[in-house]
């Protein structure tokens, strides 16, 4: 039977493989492993945003009941340990490379944000390691914090790194300036707007944890942890760190409990583990709490922005200039540097012709965690940019939005941007019509006036937006300051009995790659999707990777898969022909089967796999024995999925609260291998994004630097009745760059949703602009001060 | 320390204890079965959430000797003869899961919500699914796999 007949091929909503575990309570997440002899961690962490260590006093947490061990900065220093590394370099205008103040593992004399982890105490359990810490003495010399990002740059500001003045890690710049002055000097319209991009915490739901091992036999140290990429972790910790040798460090990412961008980086606690390992002798468990992932995992977004948009007097754009400054917290995390200048700046011309585009970013320290990638990662902040002045445009022209949208679309591809990328495929113009079909935008008006008869204020948003994943080729990111190739590798071992193992680079935390991938290799082999096995996530396995974030897995991880798979059929057709006495031109492999192309001569799939290992019908010095190959690919160019997505909201002008009444999403995102899959991917984005619009706020008093929003008390999630169900569609091109045409779908959802979603919140209101997130406190406020416009509607 | 004694899964189980231990610590550290999950210190998130004699309860809020004498589910407990639970059913068919860290207490919430509310309909789940917060599926997979589940089980 052929996939397509079972349900199981390319295109197919297959089950998910993985599901029966996660179900059933069966997943092993790293905090569900345990180990004999195993102690527990416990972090003392930084009450202050900025203080000096005067001294501190171990010596009673040591006496303590259960105590093992007790590290600080100094142990750490003593040992040689390396501080964290970013792996992103950026250069400043004028040419100076980016500022970098040293991020040790444990603070040495200076805390910078609260959080910072100042001691590791080890202890027989986590109550007594708990216990212990509070019996640390540490003597701090508080200091004056620069906590807001709007005052950091000032001079007076205290300093968080004394090698970047001014906190001013570097000022980037993107586009052409004088082409886009000269733009601005002819425009027959400029439209401006500030803008803020809300800082958010990113709360995969697993907390981070870890589990350090050390064979005194060997030598060799194991780190189970929970990473979205394994490989770069024991990169980093052997080669910069320096814990061990990377041949005697093996990473595991078992089951990993979302990640959303904040498992990419190399954090201290999961370093400090598997460290200090080896020094007790013992294994060592850490798990965080919820608090400790509020104060400690990297947060996302929080920017400040001016744009300008000129156009001409027909609504054609003619260029955008934009200021922006990017809240990089205390320290630089593993891709920081990376997010907001190459992953933002690069996707300011959004869907549209605009001849000159100009950007500079100033990317700022602040007395606060480290922010770096979070789902979409600097193509939200473009993305919503582009977006609420286009929309604000359509509203001081009187276009309508979706055809001052229209005007403006790229049409022909391939198109070169002002900022660097080269947009290869697309259709903005169909997904726009699927979307305003989908929302019946003829309709709104009539909704609108019969909202307005029961009092209630309704609104509409539109998001016309483009991403960038599968971020590559490795030369180009390499040319713009990456410490890393953006590749991915794919092994595919053939079994003697013809079920077949794939060890792939990526890594799977939701994402479903054990059916997608498994989908790809059971149609291309003719082999039943049970019989294939995706292996990740542990670096004795596979041998290298790159992990998987930046939407990156399917256009890549996919990719390398396709390549081995190449080889795979190269090589088992050689064998056949061997085995079937003809030419290796006339074997044609189709549904699982071997034949000789005007012959009734046929060899089955299993057939073939047991003949390669007993290598008794082919000459072996000619073809070597087995069936395994293996593959690399690095990706010839970005992919850019692009899309629309139309929010209409009523706002209860009594209470202050938005609902969504109706959210479309039309994305084009190429080849889709489980439409099931993709759209679950998309959900979760738009979710995302409907909690940075109207719900999340990461938010530090400007004062003290202390987190106000550090419990699922005081930072809004997302719950199912703050959703609607979502009303999905997709239009396709097909990307031309990689072999199955995928573009990239895990991040679309949160790029493209919060303008959408805001542009119709202030549709309702009658107002130019609305902080995120539109909470009713905010929107209450807004319609008490609204323009008499706005209260008449 | 006291000894606390219940059932869980339809087995007997008793162990010495602490008195602050947790019930999620003792499920999960003392009996092993780690398909429940902790996700909050605060008791917002519901990952933890079990069957405490029928009925749904977040296991970080009950002391293991608050459970005492008691008849505990728990999600690996929820499929008998080697078959999965409607709703188990139901959450793989819809797409009701992605990381599967929340799934075990969204699982045991909607079993409970179902034998509550046998008349499901969207908006009461989404109500009824305030104490359980997933961040990968934006929920709408969920409703889907509890209003079908809810279905087939009337």
């Amino acid at each position: 039977m052929s996939d397509a007949a079972s349900g199981e091929g390319i295109g197919q909503p297959v089950r998910r493989k993985e599901d029966f575990r996660f179900i059933t309570g069966n997943g092993h997440y790293t905090d569900d492993i345990n180990r004999p002899r195993q102690t527990w961690a416990y972090f003392l962490r930084s009450p202050h945003a900025h203080a000096r260590i005067k001294s501190i006093d171990t010596s009673a947490a040591e006496a303590a009941p259960g105590v093992v061990a007790i590290f600080t900065g100094r142990h750490v220093a003593d040992d040689g340990l390396g501080g964290l590394i970013c792996g992103w370099t950026v250069t400043s205008k004028d040419g100076t490379p980016m500022k970098v103040g040293p991020h040790p593992i444990l603070a040495l004399d200076t805390v910078r944000y609260v959080g910072d982890h100042v001691a590791m105490v080890v202890a027989e359990t986590l109550a007594d390691a708990r216990a212990a810490a509070e019996m640390i003495d540490v003597d701090y010399d508080a200091l004056p914090a620069a906590a807001s990002l709007s005052a950091c740059q000032n001079a007076a500001a205290p300093q968080v790194h004394p090698e970047a003045p001014r906190n001013t890690c570097f000022e980037w710049e993107l586009g052409n300036k004088a082409e886009t002055e000269a733009a601005f000097a002819k425009a027959g319209r400029i439209v401006k707007l500030d803008l803020k991009n809300n800082r958010l915490i990113p709360n995969a739901m697993e907390p981070r944890a870890a589990l350090g091992e050390f064979d005194k036999g060997t030598g060799i140290y194991t780190l189970h942890t929970t990473s979205q990429n394994p490989h770069v972790a024991r990169l980093v910790l052997s080669a910069f760190v320096g814990v061990a040798p990377e041949h005697k460090l093996r990473v595991i990412a078992p089951d990993v409990g979302g990640g959303f961008g904040s498992k990419i980086f190399i954090y201290a606690e999961e370093t400090a583990c598997v460290w200090a390992a080896a020094k007790v002798g013992r294994p060592i468990k850490w798990t965080a709490d919820r608090s400790e992932a509020f104060l400690s995992d990297a947060h996302g977004r929080d920017h400040l922005s001016h744009a300008e948009l000129a156009l001409d007097k027909d609504g054609k754009f003619l260029a955008l200039r934009v200021k922006t400054v990017a809240n990089l917290g205390a320290y630089l995390s593993t891709f920081s540097a990376s997010v907001p200048t190459y992953l933002y700046g690069t996707l300011l011309s959004g869907q549209y012709d605009i001849p000159a585009v100009y950007v500079e970013v100033d990317g700022v320290y602040t007395h606060t965690a480290p922010v770096d990638a979070y789902r979409g990662a600097g193509r939200p902040e473009a993305t919503y940019l582009v977006e609420r002045i286009v929309e604000t445009a359509a509203r001081e022209t009187g276009i309508d939005p979706a055809e001052l949208r229209r005007r403006n679309y790229i049409r022909t591809f391939p198109h070169q941007t002002p900022v660097i990328m080269n947009y290869d495929t697309g259709d903005y113009e169909a997904s726009l019509a699927a979307a305003m079909e989908a929302i019946d935008y003829k309709g709104f008006p009539a909704r609108k006036s019969e909202a307005a008869k029961r009092g209630k204020l309704r609104g509409i948003g539109f998001s016309s937006y483009i991403e960038a994943c599968g971020i590559a080729p490795s030369a180009a990111v390499g040319s713009l300051g990456a410490g890393v190739g953006l590749w991915e590798s794919a092994e595919v071992r053939v079994n003697p009995t013809g079920n077949v193992e794939v060890l792939t680079g990526s890594h799977s935390h939701g994402q479903g790659h054990e059916t997608t991938f498994a989908q790809l290799v059971a149609s291309r082999l003719g082999v039943p999707l049970a019989n294939v096995e995706i292996v990740h996530g542990d670096t004795d396995k596979v041998q290298f990777g790159m992990g998987t974030y930046g939407s990156r897995s399917g256009a890549v991880g996919m990719s390398a898969i396709v390549k081995a798979l190449d080889k795979i059929e190269a090589k088992a057709k050689k064998i056949a022909a061997h085995l079937m006495e003809a030419a290796v031109e006339d074997i044609v492999f189709e549904n699982g089967t071997f034949t000789v192309q005007g012959t009734d001569k046929s060899l089955a799939w299993a057939e073939l796999s047991l003949a390669a290992y007993t290598a008794h019908g082919f000459p072996s010095g000619e073809i070597e024995p087995g069936l395994k190959e293996g593959a690399f690919y690095d990706p010839v160019n970005f992919t850019f999925p692009s899309g629309c997505h139309i929010c209409e909201v009523e706002i209860d002008p009594d209470t202050g609260v938005t609902k969504i009444e109706k959210f479309v999403a039309v994305d084009d995102f190429g080849t889709v291998i489980n439409p099931m899959i993709v759209e679950g991917q998309v959900h979760g984005g738009i979710a995302q994004g409907v909690g940075q619009a109207l719900l999340e706020h990461g938010i530090y008093d400007a004062e003290s630097g202390q987190l106000i929003t550090g419990s699922y008390m005081d930072y809004c999630m997302p719950r199912a009745d703050d959703l609607p169900s979502f009303d999905l569609g997709f239009t396709t091109t097909i990307c031309p760059s990689n072999p199955l045409g995928m573009k990239g779908c895990g991040e679309a959802g949160a790029i493209a949703s919060p303008p959408a979603i805001i542009n119709a919140v202030t549709d309702a209101l009658g107002i130019r602009d609305i902080e995120m997130p539109a909470t009713p406190a905010r929107v209450w406020t807004a319609l008490q001060s609204a323009t008499p416009r706005a209260a008449a509607e | 320390m006291p000894v606390v004694s219940m059932t869980v899964n339809g087995k007997s189980a008793s162990a010495d204890v602490e008195a602050r231990t947790l019930l999620v610590q003792f499920i999960r550290e003392q009996l092993g079965l780690t398909g429940t999950h902790v996700g909050c210190d605060t008791s917002q998130c519901g990952a933890c959430v079990v069957h405490v004699d029928g009925r749904a309860v977040k296991s970080c809020t009950m002391l293991a000797a608050q459970a005492d004498g008691a008849d505990i589910v728990t999600i690996e407990g929820l499929a008998k003869n080697g078959e999965l639970h409607p709703v188990q059913a139901a959450f793989r068919e819809h797409h009701g899961l992605q990381c599967g860290f929340c799934t075990p207490g969204m699982i045991m919430t909607a079993v409970d919500m179902i034998r509550r509310k046998p008349d499901l309909d969207e908006e009461t789940v989404r109500e009824e699914l305030e104490g359980n917060i997933c961040r990968c599926t934006g929920y709408h997979n969920i409703v889907k796999a509890i209003l079908a589940a809810s279905r087939e089980m009337r």
